[in-house]
């Protein structure tokens, strides 16, 4: 049984890497157990300075899911390359992805190159989705014109390969990834969270102190699902699969409609062992769906 | 910290809206200040609760059934179970302090019960100021006599002195070497103003529990710092309101 898929030049043992902002920089999760089991991690989103990102609250739950609005709070990229990585390389040996925010094109330009000569590091992921940064993030994802500027930009100072992460919170995401493809994206991810709002029923003021967030979680799979199956449709370049992903038989699913490789992402917040789960219970699953090989089976949705 | 399934041995209604939970399982040891992470059937993030108390392979969780996921758990019944996750957090650190003052407001006064009884194995009676809205609210107080000297007082006078905590602090004439304060925020805000000698245990909506998603920072003068991780417990010159 073959759970070994290829993302970006690099082989993974298998399609299952925590998402953005799940997991941390991944030592977190070494206390609950051997992370080495993952495909690939992707880092918690890092920009160019420190940032302590939304006031608090920053949570609120919903039915099937939850709505965050953090505001890509993290130490700022030289800390990351310098220390995170560091901690990260004590327990983790394989490599990584690097997930990159901005506001501006030139902050996305210098955080990604800082990453350069970060060996642990295969692949640069671009959040321009973010729906909670005030400027940029989820604007670079919306507009077309602006996502590929950014994308040709990007790839001119990284030497890494360049994913980018999509938003849902546009009419048509396609018209986004092929955008971003015709600039030069090495491969996409999808989908970010979707916006939403929760009001608090006794104060009838909203829960999130930014007002609105992002909403994630499995009500969020087959929205998800949906996107990934258009997406791959539209361009030829790899598609990683994301968004309300809790098992096994969800993996098999996102990998049918077009997913490379997939994330798992508000799964690890529930679960903290949820990834190590879903990659114990995969080749049960493979079996029981009479699957050999997870390369196999990327869009096979949509043959015939 | 560690991710378990406890089972209900107990769920006592203490006052109109307060229960009393206790729940059984393999149960690390606990510090005071540390909390658990308790799942609800039908909704779908956890609910963090300070453990009032630890021993024997039980803790117990003091809570009021205010939303829709406490008043869940007020129908749990003897042999129901929850996935939790336990002893998350740094707790109090009681370490060089002869006169300690706990200072509980509402349902903040939970972990100081436990760590009541830490100050007590050390040889030492704490004074234990509860301060609650009305008399309505009040629990647990003859088991706060038991572990040390009780002070009270309330919004509307109905228990003890009338006014807010601190109001009653200066009332009571109370000294200490450090306050460990549990309570609503403009509470431990208050207090923090008035004596930087003291430790805060804080709350937060959180999302996971246990430091990956950055839910809960708090701005602290070293930096950003988690609710659930480097918390819930901050000491009192450090938290910036």
């Amino acid at each position: 049984m073959d759970l070994r898929v290829n993302l970006l030049g690099y082989t993974l043992d298998n399609p299952v890497i925590p998402a953005s902002g799940t997991f941390g920089f991944g030592y977190e999760f070494a206390e609950f157990y051997d992370i080495n089991c993952l495909g690939s991690i992707s880092l918690k989103g890092t920009t160019l300075e420190p940032r302590y990102g939304n006031p608090l609250p920053r949570i609120a739950e919903c039915p099937s899911g939850l709505l965050n609005s953090i505001g890509l709070q993290n130490p700022g990229a030289q800390k990351v390359v310098t220390e995170e990585l560091a901690k990260l390389g004590r327990v983790y040996g394989k490599k990584v992805i690097a997930n990159v925010g901005g506001s501006a094109i030139d902050d996305y330009v210098q955080t990604a190159s800082e990453f350069n000569n970060a060996d642990s590091v295969f692949a640069i992921e671009l959040n321009i989705s973010c729906p909670n940064v005030k400027h940029g993030g989820m604007a670079f994802g919306t507009d077309p014109k602006v996502a590929a500027e950014l994308v040709r930009e990007v790839k001119k100072a990284s030497t890494k390969p360049v994913m980018v992460k999509l938003s849902p919170n546009v009419t048509d995401i396609t018209e986004l990834a092929k955008a971003v493809e015709g600039a030069g994206a090495d491969a996409v991810s999808l989908i970010n969270t979707l916006v939403g709002m929760r009001i608090d029923l006794r104060t009838a003021k909203p829960i999130l102190s930014a007002v609105s967030g992002g909403y994630s979680g499995p009500g969020v799979f087959p929205v998800a699902l949906r996107m990934v199956y258009q997406v791959k449709k539209a361009v030829g370049i790899p598609v990683v699969g994301m968004g309300g992903i809790m098992t096994a038989y969800d993996v098999i699913e996102m990998m049918y409609a077009g997913a490379a490789a997939v994330m798992v992402g508000t799964a690890n917040l529930v679960n903290p062992y949820a990834c190590r789960d879903i990659i114990a219970s995969l080749p049960r699953v493979m079996e029981e769906l009479n699957i050999s090989s997870l390369k196999e089976i990327i869009g096979r949705a949509h043959n015939g | 910290m560690k991710l378990t399934t406890l089972e209900v041995i107990s769920n006592r209604q203490l006052n109109p809206r307060t229960y009393e939970l206790i729940l059984s399982g393999d149960i690390p040891p606990v510090k005071s200040g540390q909390f658990a992470d308790l799942a609800v059937k039908g909704w779908f993030l956890k609910r963090p609760f300070s453990i009032a108390d630890c021993e024997g392979g039980r803790i117990t969780v003091l809570y009021k059934a205010i939303g829709g996921g406490t008043r869940e758990m007020a129908g749990w019944k003897k042999g129901d179970t929850t996935d939790a996750l336990v002893c998350i957090g740094e707790g109090f650190d009681t370490s060089a302090c002869l006169k300690p003052l706990l200072v509980g407001g509402g349902i903040g006064a939970a972990p100081l019960y436990l760590l009541a009884k830490e100050f007590n194995a050390m040889g030492i009676t704490p004074d234990i100021l509860l301060a609650f809205r009305d008399k309505e609210e009040a629990y647990y107080i003859d088991e706060f006599k038991a572990l040390g000297n009780v002070y009270l007082s309330t919004d509307n006078g109905s228990l003890g002195y009338k006014g807010n905590a601190l109001e009653a602090l200066k009332y009571y004439n109370l000294e200490f070497d450090r306050y460990y304060a549990c309570g609503p925020l403009p509470m431990l805000k208050a207090f923090a103003e008035y004596s930087r000698q003291g430790q805060l245990s804080l709350e937060a909506r959180m999302g996971c529990g246990f430091g990956a998603c950055m839910g809960c920072s708090i701005k602290t003068k070293g930096g950003p710092k988690r609710v659930c991780k480097e918390g819930p417990v901050f000491r009192a010159d450090e938290v910036i309101f």
